[in-house]
C-alpha cells in the first residue's frame, strides 16, 4: 500500500475512483431531485444555478441522473469482475495445480472462449434474455474469465515446485490447503491487477450496451443510457452528451492508472522503465 | 515447417467443436423454443406453420439429435435463411427456381468489415509504431510523457462517445465529412475516381473510431517491447563495435521488438470484428456489426447463429495466420525450440 502511495499515477486513480465511489454512496443525500422525476415545465435547460448539469428532454435533472448512474457503471464493474474473477481463480487453480488432462481440457475451453468475439457473444445471449441490470452483470461477468484464469493457471505452475510449497506439501498439507493457503496468497498481486483493469473494460462494455439499447433500461439511469437520450437532442443540449462520456473516460482512465500503478509497484522490472 | 503447420491446423479441430457447442448452447438459452420469436414477427403465424418451423430444426428430436444435424449443416456452410428480411439467405447467394439470385447477408456484409478493419489495421501500424519507437527513444522525456498520456486516454475513452462528438464536429458542425452510410447520394453516377473518394470519405470516422483502441494498445506495446530489447546485451554488443545508433535501433532493436506484435495481432482480431458492432450501428454501415446488431433487435436467430460462428471461425483463420507468420519470421518457433 505504501508502494502505491509513492507512485502518482496509481496515486491520481485511487483518488478518482474513491471521489466515484464517495459519489454514488451518498447519491440519495446530495442529489437535489428525484433522478427519474419528470418535469414538463423544466425540459432541456442549460446548465446553470438551479440544474447543475441541466436537464434532459423529459425535465429531469442531468446531475442527480448521472449520480444514480455511476452506482449502476460501479456495481457493474464489481460484480461483473467478481464473477469473472471467481471462475478464473477457481479454473486457474485447478488447471494450474493438477496439471495433466484437466490442465488440457481448462485450456482448450478457454481457447474456444477466446475465439469467439465477446461483443457478440454478449448481444447473443442478451438477446435471448431479457436486457437488464442483473443479466447484463451476469452475461459480462461469464464471457470474461479466460483472462484470469491463464493467468492464476500460470501462477500456479511457477509456484507449484517452489521449495515452501513442496515443504508444506512434505508436512502432509491437503491440496486445498496448499491452494488456499500458500499458492493463492502468493499470486494475489496479479489477480488484483488484473481485477482493476477487468472492471475499467466492464464499465466500458456496460455503457456501450445501454447505449445500444440493450443494457439497463430506462427509466433507471446509466451513463450510457442518459448519453443514447442526449443524442437526439445534441445540437441543442450540448450537455447531455458531454457529461456522461466524460464520466465514463474519467472512471475508466482512473481503474486503469490504479491498475498499471499496482502493477508498477508490485513489479520491479517494468518500473525501471 | 510443414509438420508445425499440420499440427496448428489439428488443433483447430476441437476448437471448431467448442465453437459449435457454446454456439449451439445460446440458441438454448431463449426461453420457449425459437418458435416464438417467429411467431413474433408475424401475428398471423398460426400453429400449423410453427409446427412446420419446429420440424425445420428438428426441435420435435431429442437435443443431441438436434445437435448433430445443426453440425452437418453447418459443415455444408448452410446457415439457413433470414426470419426478419423476407427469408434472405444468411451466408451465400441462392438462386430460386426462376433463376434470380438472392444475395446472402453475411456475404455481403463482411467485405465491408474487413476492409475497415483492414483499414484500421493499416491506421494502427502507420501510427502506433513511430510512436512507440519516439516514445521508447526518449523516454521519460516530454514526448514520451505526451505519448503516454494519449495512450491512456485512448483506453478509456468511450468509442461510442467519441464517435458521436465526431460526427457532431467534424459533421454536423462543419460538414467537413459525411457521417453515416458508405456513398453519398448519386454515388452510382459518379465518375470512378470520386466514387473511390466518396466512399473513403465515409470511411474516415468509422475507421479512425474503430482503430482507435487499437491504437493505443500497439504504442504502449511497441513502447515496452523496445525499452526491453534496448536493455539487451546484443544492443550493448552492437553498439560497443561501433555500429551507427540507427542500424542498431532498426536493424537490431526494433525487428526483435516487433515479433511479438504478430501475435498481438492476431489476438486482437475477434476484439476488431466485435468492436465493429459499434461503430457501424452509429455511422450507419452495412457490415457485420450493423447486421448482427438489427439480428439481435429482431431476434433474428439464423443471423445471429451465422454470425457468431462465421466470427469465431474469421478468428481461428486469423490466429492460424499469426502463428504462421511467427513461425516463418522466427526460426526458433518452427524449429520447436520453445513453444
Amino acid at each position: 500500500m505504501k508502494k502505491v502511495l509513492h507512485n502518482p499515477l496509481a496515486l491520481i486513480g485511487f483518488t478518482i475512483i474513491a471521489g466515484i465511489l464517495l459519489l454514488a454512496l451518498i447519491a440519495p443525500l446530495i442529489a437535489p431531485y428525484d433522478p427519474d422525476a419528470i418535469n414538463v415545465k423544466a425540459i432541456l435547460l442549460s446548465p446553470g444555478a438551479g440544474h447543475f448539469m441541466g436537464t434532459d428532454g423529459l425535465g429531469r435533472d442531468v446531475f442527480s441522473r448521472m449520480l444514480y448512474g455511476a452506482r449502476i457503471s460501479l456495481m457493474v464493474g464489481f460484480v461483473a469482475v467478481g464473477i469473472a474473477t471467481a471462475i478464473g481463480i477457481v479454473l486457474g487453480a485447478i488447471a494450474g495445480f493438477y496439471r495433466g488432462w484437466v490442465d488440457t481440457v481448462i485450456m482448450r475451453i478457454v481457447d474456444v472462449m477466446l475465439s469467439i468475439p465477446t461483443f457478440f457473444l454478449i448481444l447473443a445471449v442478451i438477446a435471448f434474455l431479457t436486457p437488464s441490470i442483473w443479466n447484463i452483470m451476469i452475461v459480462i461477468g461469464l464471457t470474461s474469465w479466460m483472462g484470469v484464469t491463464r493467468l492464476v493457471r500460470a501462477e500456479f505452475l511457477s509456484l507449484r515446485n517452489r521449495e515452501f510449497v513442496l515443504a508444506a506439501q512434505a508436512l502432509g498439507a491437503k491440496d486445498a490447503r496448499l491452494i488456499f493457503k500458500h499458492l493463492l496468497p502468493n499470486s494475489l498481486t496479479p489477480i488484483i491487477v488484473s481485477s482493476i483493469l477487468g472492471i475499467a473494460s466492464a464499465v466500458l462494455v456496460e455503457s456501450g450496451l445501454s447505449f445500444l439499447g440493450l443494457g439497463v433500461q430506462a427509466p433507471q439511469a446509466s451513463w450510457g443510457n442518459i448519453l443514447t437520450d442526449g443524442k437526439e437532442y445534441i445540437q441543442f443540449a450540448w450537455w447531455l452528451s458531454l457529461f456522461p462520456g466524460l464520466a465514463i473516460l474519467i472512471t475508466v482512465l482512473g481503474y486503469n492508472l490504479l491498475g498499471d500503478g499496482l502493477r508498477d509497484a508490485y513489479n520491479p522490472r517494468s518500473s525501471q522503465h | 515447417m510443414l509438420k508445425y503447420l499440420l499440427k496448428r491446423v489439428f488443433w483447430m479441430i476441437p476448437l471448431l467443436i467448442g465453437i459449435s457447442l457454446i454456439s449451439f448452447f445460446i440458441m438454448h438459452l431463449a426461453p420457449g423454443d425459437i418458435t416464438t420469436s417467429e411467431a413474433s414477427f408475424n401475428p398471423k403465424a398460426s400453429e400449423e406453420s410453427r409446427q412446420k418451423l419446429r420440424e425445420l430444426y428438428s426441435l420435435d428430436k431429442p437435443v443431441i439429435v438436434q445437435y448433430g444435424l445443426w453440425v452437418k449443416r453447418m459443415a455444408t456452410l448452410d446457415f439457413g435463411t433470414s426470419f426478419a428480411s423476407h427469408q434472405r439467405p444468411v451466408f451465400w447467394q441462392t438462386k430460386d427456381k426462376d433463376g434470380n439470385i438472392s444475395l446472402g447477408m453475411i456475404q455481403e456484409a463482411l467485405p465491408i468489415t474487413l476492409l475497415i478493419n483492414v483499414l484500421s489495421l493499416v491506421l494502427i501500424i502507420g501510427v502506433a509504431l513511430p510512436l512507440g519507437i519516439i516514445s521508447a527513444l526518449k523516454q521519460n522525456q516530454l514526448a514520451d510523457r505526451g505519448i503516454t498520456l494519449f495512450v491512456f486516454i485512448g483506453f478509456a475513452i468511450p468509442g461510442f462517445w467519441l464517435a458521436l462528438m465526431l460526427m457532431y464536429w467534424m459533421g454536423v458542425q462543419h460538414a467537413w465529412l459525411p457521417i453515416s452510410g458508405l456513398e453519398s447520394m448519386g454515388h452510382e453516377n459518379m465518375p470512378w475516381l470520386s466514387r473511390t473518394i466518396d466512399t473513403l470519405k465515409h470511411l474516415v470516422l468509422p475507421v479512425f473510431i474503430s482503430g482507435l483502441t487499437g491504437l493505443a494498445g500497439i504504442s504502449l506495446f511497441v513502447r515496452n517491447g523496445m525499452l526491453e530489447v534496448l536493455h539487451q546485451d546484443y544492443i550493448t554488443t552492437a553498439r560497443s563495435k561501433g555500429l551507427n545508433e540507427n542500424r542498431v535501433i532498426y536493424g537490431h532493436a526494433l525487428r526483435n521488438a516487433l515479433l511479438p506484435l504478430i501475435t498481438i495481432f492476431g489476438l486482437s482480431i475477434p476484439g476488431l470484428i466485435g468492436g465493429s458492432v459499434i461503430a457501424e450501428s452509429i455511422f450507419a454501415i452495412p457490415g457485420m456489426g450493423k447486421l448482427f446488431y438489427d439480428a439481435v433487435l429482431m431476434r433474428d436467430f439464423p443471423v445471429i447463429m451465422g454470425i457468431l460462428t462465421i466470427g469465431a471461425v474469421l478468428t481461428l483463420i486469423g490466429n492460424l495466420l499469426a502463428d504462421i507468420a511467427y513461425a516463418w519470421a522466427d526460426p526458433r518457433v518452427r524449429r520447436g525450440v520453445m513453444q
